[in-house]
C-alpha cells in the first residue's frame, strides 16, 4: 500500500514540473526513478523509451506504467500512470473554465488569433523533427504522400490509414524487403 | 448524458490506441473527431494546443482533457483522459511480459516503418487545415491573405530555426510572445 502511495505521489511530482512530455520528461525520470528512489537503471529507461515509441500512445504514460509495474506489479503501473496525468487533468480543467469564461473579451480574441499562428509553425516544426526519422526511403516518402493526399482529398478515418500504414510497412518489410 | 460519456470514452480510447509518435499524433484524431461530433470547433483545437504546450504534462494528455472539458464539464475531462490512457496501460502490461521480444520483432520493425511516415502525413494534413484558417481566412482559392499572420510566421520560423540563442528556448515563449503580437496587433 505504501509503494502504491509512494508511486502515485512521485509521478505526480513529474507530471506537474514537466513541460512537453515525452522526451523532456528523461532528465527528470532519471533524477527521481534512477538516482533517488532506485526502482530502474538508466539502461531500462533507454529500453522503456524505445518501446515506448513503438507502442501506440503517449510516451510518458508508457514509461511510467512500466516503471509502476515493475515496481509494484500491474497495479502499480495503473497508479503510476493515474499519478502522470493527475496534475494535467488538475491544471487543464482550471485553465480551460478560465479561458472559457474570458473567451468573449475582445483582447482576449486577439491574443488567441496570435497564438494561433504560433500553433502553426509549432506543427511545422513538429512535422520536420518527425519527418526527418520517419521518411528514410522511398517507400516511406511513398506511404507520407499517399496519406497526406488521402487526408487532405478523403473525409476518412484517421483509424484507416494507420491500419493500412501498418500492413503496408509489414509488407514492404517482411515480405517483399 | 450517460451516452454522451460512453461516446466520449470510446472516441478516445480509439485514439490512444491508434495515435503512434507522440503528442501531436493524436491531433488528426481530434480534427477527425470535431468533424464527425461538432463536440469543439477547428478553432478551440488550436486554442488546446496553445495550451497543451504552455502546461505541464505530456500533450496528448492535456489535449484529451481539454476536449472532454470543453464536450461535457469536468467528468467529461476525467473520461477523455481516462479513455486515452486506457489501451496504453493494456498495451504496456502485455508488452512488459515479453520485453525484448517485442522491440527486435521483424513485424513489430516492419508495422513501425509504414507508420511512422503515415503518421508524419497525418500531422501536416491538420497543419495544412489550420495554416488554411490562420494564413487565408479558410480558404486557399480566395486570394486573401492574412499579411499580420504571416509575418508573425516568418518572426518565428527565424526565431525557432536559425538564431542560435532563440532556438533553443521553450515554445511556451513562442506562444506567450504570439499572444502579446495578437494584442498589440489586433489580430
Amino acid at each position: 500500500m505504501k509503494i502504491l502511495l509512494d508511486l502515485f505521489i512521485t509521478f505526480a511530482k513529474m507530471g506537474a514540473v514537466t513541460f512537453g512530455g515525452g522526451y523532456a520528461m528523461l532528465p527528470i525520470l532519471q533524477r527521481e526513478i534512477v538516482e533517488n528512489k532506485k526502482w530502474g537503471t538508466d539502461e531500462e529507461l533507454a529500453d522503456y523509451y524505445a518501446i515506448g515509441q513503438c507502442t501506440p500512445g503517449v510516451i510518458a504514460v508508457n514509461v511510467a506504467t512500466f516503471i509502476g509495474r515493475k515496481t509494484a506489479g500491474n497495479l502499480g503501473g495503473v497508479v503510476a500512470t493515474l499519478g502522470v496525468v493527475f496534475p494535467s487533468l488538475m491544471i487543464i480543467v482550471l485553465l480551460a473554465g478560465v479561458i472559457q469564461a474570458y473567451s468573449s473579451l475582445e483582447w482576449v480574441k486577439h491574443a488567441f488569433a496570435g497564438v494561433r499562428v504560433c500553433v502553426c509553425v509549432l506543427i511545422f516544426n513538429a512535422v520536420i523533427k518527425l519527418f526527418s526519422k520517419a521518411i528514410i526511403d522511398r517507400r516511406t516518402m511513398g506511404i507520407y504522400l499517399l496519406v497526406l493526399a488521402g487526408s487532405v482529398f478523403l473525409n476518412l478515418s484517421p483509424v484507416l490509414f494507420v491500419v493500412m500504414a501498418g500492413l503496408a510497412g509489414v509488407i514492404l518489410k517482411v515480405w517483399v524487403k | 448524458m450517460m451516452m454522451l460519456y460512453a461516446k466520449l470514452f470510446w472516441e478516445f480510447f480509439q485514439t490512444g490506441l491508434f495515435a503512434v509518435g507522440g503528442g501531436m499524433a493524436t491531433l488528426p484524431f481530434l480534427y477527425s473527431i470535431s468533424d464527425r461530433t461538432g463536440w469543439f470547433t477547428h478553432e478551440q483545437l488550436a486554442d488546446m494546443i496553445a495550451v497543451s504546450e504552455s502546461t505541464p504534462g505530456a500533450i496528448g494528455v492535456n489535449m484529451a482533457t481539454y476536449s472532454g472539458y470543453i464536450t461535457a464539464g469536468l467528468p467529461g475531462a476525467v473520461i477523455s483522459t481516462a479513455g486515452l490512457i486506457t489501451p496504453s496501460i493494456i498495451v504496456i502490461l502485455l508488452v512488459a511480459a515479453f520485453l525484448n521480444a517485442f522491440h527486435e520483432n521483424r513485424y513489430v520493425v516492419g508495422a513501425f516503418y509504414g507508420l511512422r511516415p503515415a503518421s508524419s502525413a497525418m500531422i501536416t494534413a491538420a497543419g495544412l487545415i489550420l495554416a488554411r484558417v490562420v494564413f487565408f481566412f479558410g480558404d486557399f482559392s480566395g486570394g486573401n491573405v492574412n499579411v499580420k499572420a504571416v509575418i508573425l510566421a516568418g518572426l518565428l520560423l527565424v526565431f525557432t530555426h536559425t538564431i542560435a540563442f532563440t532556438r533553443k528556448l521553450h515554445p511556451v515563449i513562442w506562444i506567450a510572445f504570439s499572444a502579446a503580437v495578437g494584442i498589440v496587433f489586433e489580430f
